[in-house]
């Protein structure tokens, strides 16, 4: 009667085992976490220093070293919710365009007429042209500049979408450019964002998209969401324009194809200069910071072989004139061209301070943003928080345990002690399926298992109150406990049912720390269903086979 | 016989309908009663749910909330709250406080200026001053979160009661939701009368009792659908107290071991997530009440079609339906 195949104990005492040997690392967390630093670095580095070597040693390399990922709210960091300004990626297409495209219609001016940028909203480019009756041409030229965009959805559109009204010829990106232009402009950013946060070196940051334009940023151990701003927040955007002038008039408005920007150092100061740009920090390929001749801090860069000829080429044509080093919007310095500057090299220096030239140097390799990012949501955890909640969460979990063990086994005796082991079962499982998928554990994530040790027992105990009622028709205890299983089964299946259609809705509406929750509810949930049903059974029957009581109490 | 600790009798002979005029009076008048609070007293939203900056503050000093909000009176922030926090796992001198500035008006994103004017300002009045956690919600993160609440809640009870109504019949289903909506109704009433703050994990809480109430009611119900095969004659009221009688000693264990354990947590857990723990624990207590009092007086009062095994007397051109498992609903079609 009360028969489970051999193959079927091996089974679930193969799967108790392995989550042993899974959830084992988390017991020993800080030594697997240097061993796994160790072995990052060793292998990143090649270079096996004797610090490293020890703390790869200490945990040995047979063993799993896969770890339960900690919260933020547990290991303390910073989290940040960014939005992309997507849209200044079409005003700066549409600005780099412009000088083309008046080339190429001013080539034509005998057919078209004179052409006359007009003031546009930020992203499209307007203009008039002197012969109206010849738009068809201009159309056509402006045309010219337009491609095929490769989506997969939106197949032979056009980059451009080209407008005429009157003699108003009006150019914008299409809907289907601007869908494939945001899309990478947020790849772009978060590549950018991923390699300023790993030249600062911290551990595990979550660089993620979330939603059409939004970037999730997690970074444990840094310090506060401040810090991680000042590294992320800065577009980082340089440029190196020819200056027509200054002005002190903080409210002078720029002629069309200018813009005006406030010098760094010197207050009340205001450049006017070209919106074209004579290079970008596109063209950078390294910087690192230096001294000036002063002594004072500065950043050394290199350009690339194009950038060093396009500023080959304006230098020797310009000697005499100022150009301005422009970084975000602000002029660090508008030196004098005092002669053709070839060698592809140069220096920003200015005052600042070392940590500031080492950030802008950090800024300058890791790339310019795209677009500005603006911050909807900031969360900054201190470390000493996240271990107060560790500490709590580590008494509160063995307490509860504890007193849940202990009313079992006063309510159902030997049965108790049973459920007790299945719910040891339960929580190792709990942990190693954690381990293995890399789940992060959140402070809401503890209560779930808190949670899961109160309510793990609930299948147990529909069994154990099944068994009792059949015990009382006095059929033998062996079928009491086969029609206690068989009947409680029902129950089972549709309340741990309902409550993981509860738990997936909260991981898919979720986010972080409520996420974290679902997570471990839902883990839980089938753990517990799992040792309730299978290693309580096995327990319950081996226990039987060997003692062949003539009657039980449960 | 061995010791065993019994919670609740062998054999209950409970009239759990005796009282039912009263346990529905009382339910209804706290149903009603936390309306009004929900209307008079509001929630107490935290800055998840309407914007703005929470920062904890940590001091070795005493927390003097006067001073506090003196010292942040010059910045001119517009609503702030500040409030101490007392937790048994505090070192003695250790003094918490929190510091809720409401979202500026205008201000689309999160302004670190602003944070970092607060901290300037409380570290001139108290140089030990740390800020172990600051957080800031812009107002369009937090409209949409509100949204993601509401819509998250919604969709856990619809979901659970087109499975109960799978499973078993669509006054299961109704009596389900009425025991779910009364259970998140009194525990937000709970927390507009506490005033405790309500965010993000208060809406995990909810869906967590969601989930506990749930399966209590289906133990209940599943009982219920056993008894009604076995005995066709006995009256659905008795068939009733006999499923609940045959069950409550589950219930109790079950709640009882889930208390033990949340009472642990809520007093050695720490404050960060006491909110959090109190909700479930208080939820946990009226969803055991709402599957033995609330769930079945609904589907008693909606009435079970208890003629399976009969053509439909309404309905001449009905099969003669199978007497087995009535409440299969999938399975009979």
């Amino acid at each position: 009667m009360l028969q489970i195949d051999r193959w079927k104990r091996v089974l679930i005492i193969g799967i108790c085992l392995l989550g042993l040997l899974f959830a084992l690392p988390n017991a020993f967390y800080k030594r697997v976490e240097a061993h796994n630093d160790a072995v990052a670095q060793i292998e990143a580095t090649g270079v096996e220093t004797p610090e490293l070597v020890a703390a790869r040693d200490a945990w040995p390399s047979w063993m799993p070293s896969n770890l339960v990922n900690l919260g933020l709210d547990l290991r303390g960091g910073a989290h940040l919710l960014g939005e992309v300004q997507v849209e200044q990626v079409y005003k700066s297409r549409m600005d780099s365009m412009w000088p083309e495209l008046r080339t190429a219609l001013a080539a034509e001016r005998e057919t078209i007429g004179a052409i006359r940028r007009v003031q546009s909203p930020d992203g499209v480019l307007a203009l008039d042209i002197g012969n109206a009756d010849q738009m068809a041409r201009a159309v056509e030229i402006a045309r010219g500049f337009s491609e095929p965009v490769t989506t997969l959805s939106g197949a032979g559109q056009q980059s451009l979408a080209i407008s005429t009204q009157g003699a108003r010829l009006t150019i914008q990106l299409s809907e289907a450019e601007k869908a494939v232009t945001d899309d990478r402009t947020i790849q772009q950013s978060l590549e950018i964002i991923r390699r300023r946060v790993d030249e600062v070196g911290t551990r595990e940051p979550t660089i993620m998209r979330q939603g059409e334009d939004r970037i999730l940023i997690q970074v444990p151990g840094i310090g506060s969401a401040a810090e991680l701003k000042e590294l992320i927040g800065t577009t980082a955007q340089l440029t190196f324009n020819p200056v027509v002038g200054t002005t002190g008039d903080a409210s002078a408005t720029a002629a069309l194809g200018q813009f005006i920007a406030p010098a760094v150092d010197q207050q009340g100061l205001y450049y006017i200069m070209e919106d074209t740009p004579v290079v970008t920090g596109e063209d950078l390929v390294d910087a690192l910071t230096a001294s000036d001749e002063n002594g004072l801090p500065s950043v050394n860069f290199r350009f690339n072989p194009s950038g060093a000829r396009a500023f080959g080429k304006y230098t020797s044509e310009n000697i005499g004139q100022p150009f301005a080093i422009v970084l975000d919007n602000e002029v660090i310095s508008a030196p004098v061209i005092r002669s053709a500057i070839t060698t592809g090299s140069g220096q920003i220096s200015g005052s600042m301070g070392f940590d500031e030239a080492n950030r802008l140097s950090v800024l300058l390799r890791a790339g310019a943003l795209p677009a500005e990012l603006t911050f909807l949501e900031e969360r900054t955890v201190g470390p000493e928080l996240g271990q107060d909640s560790i500490d709590a969460g580590k008494i509160a979990s063995g307490v509860g345990f504890a007193a849940v063990i202990a009313l079992m086994v006063l309510s159902y005796g030997r049965f108790g002690v049973f459920a007790t082991v299945a719910l040891g079962c339960n929580m190792l499982l709990l942990f190693a399926v954690l381990s293995i998928i890399g789940a992060t554990l959140t402070l809401p994530g503890i209560a779930g298992i808190v949670l899961t040790i109160g309510m793990a027992v609930d299948a147990n105990v529909l069994v154990f109150e099944r068994i009792r009622e059949e015990l009382k028709t006095a059929r033998g205890p062996a079928r009491a406990i086969q029609t206690g299983y068989e009947k409680a089964m029902s129950a089972i299946v549709d309340a741990n049912i309902t409550t993981l259609i509860v738990a997936g809705i909260l991981f898919v509406l979720g986010s972080g720390p409520v996420k974290g929750f679902a997570v471990t509810l839902t883990i839980g949930i089938v753990t517990s269903v799992f040792t309730a049903l299978y290693v309580t059974r096995l327990i319950t029957v081996m226990w039987f086979e060997r003692a062949r009581p003539k009657q039980i109490e449960v | 016989m061995a010791f065993r600790l019994k919670l609740v009798p062998d054999e209950t002979k409970i009239d759990f309908f005796r009282w039912q005029k009263g346990t529905f009076g009382l339910s209804a008048l706290l149903l009603v009663l936390s309306v009004v609070l929900l209307l008079v007293n509001g929630l107490n939203f935290g800055i998840d749910f309407r914007g703005g900056t929470t920062i904890r503050t940590e001091s070795t000093q005493e927390v003097d909330v006067a001073e506090y909000r003196a010292a942040l009176q010059p910045l001119d922030l517009g609503d702030v709250a500040i409030t101490e926090v007392f937790d048994p796992s505090f070192d003695d001198d250790q003094n918490v406080a929190m510091v809720r500035i409401s979202a500026q008006d205008g201000v689309e994103a999160v302004t670190p200026e602003l944070i970092a004017s607060v901290e300037e300002a409380l570290q001139v009045y108290d140089s030990s001053i740390t800020f172990p956690s600051v957080e800031s919600v812009g107002p369009k993160v937090s409209g949409e979160l509100v949204n993601t609440a509401i819509y998250s809640v919604l969709a856990a009870l619809a979901a659970i009661s087109v499975y109960i109504w799978l499973r078993f019949e669509w006054q299961f289903a109704v009596g389900a939701i009425v025991s779910l909506f009364h259970d998140v109704l009194l525990t937000m009433g709970l927390f507009a009368l506490l005033q405790i703050r309500f965010d993000l994990t208060t809406i995990a809480a909810l869906l967590t009792i969601v989930g506990y109430s749930i399966n209590d009611t289906v133990v209940v119900f599943d009982r219920l659908r056993e008894n009604l095969m076995k005995f066709k004659k006995t009256p659905l009221r008795d068939l009733m107290n006999l499923s609940v009688n045959e069950t409550l000693s589950r219930t109790i264990m079950t709640s009882g071991t889930t208390l033990v354990a949340l009472i642990a947590l809520l007093v050695l857990g720490g404050d960060v997530i006491r909110g959090f723990v109190f909700a479930i624990t208080f939820g946990i207590l009226v969803g055991t009440y709402s599957s033995i009092y609330v769930a079945k007086n609904f589907v008693l009062w909606l009435g079970v079609r208890r003629d399976w095994g009969k053509p439909d007397p309404n309905d001449p051109t009905a099969k003669p339906r199978k007497p087995v498992s009535p409440f299969e609903g999938a399975e009979e079609g």
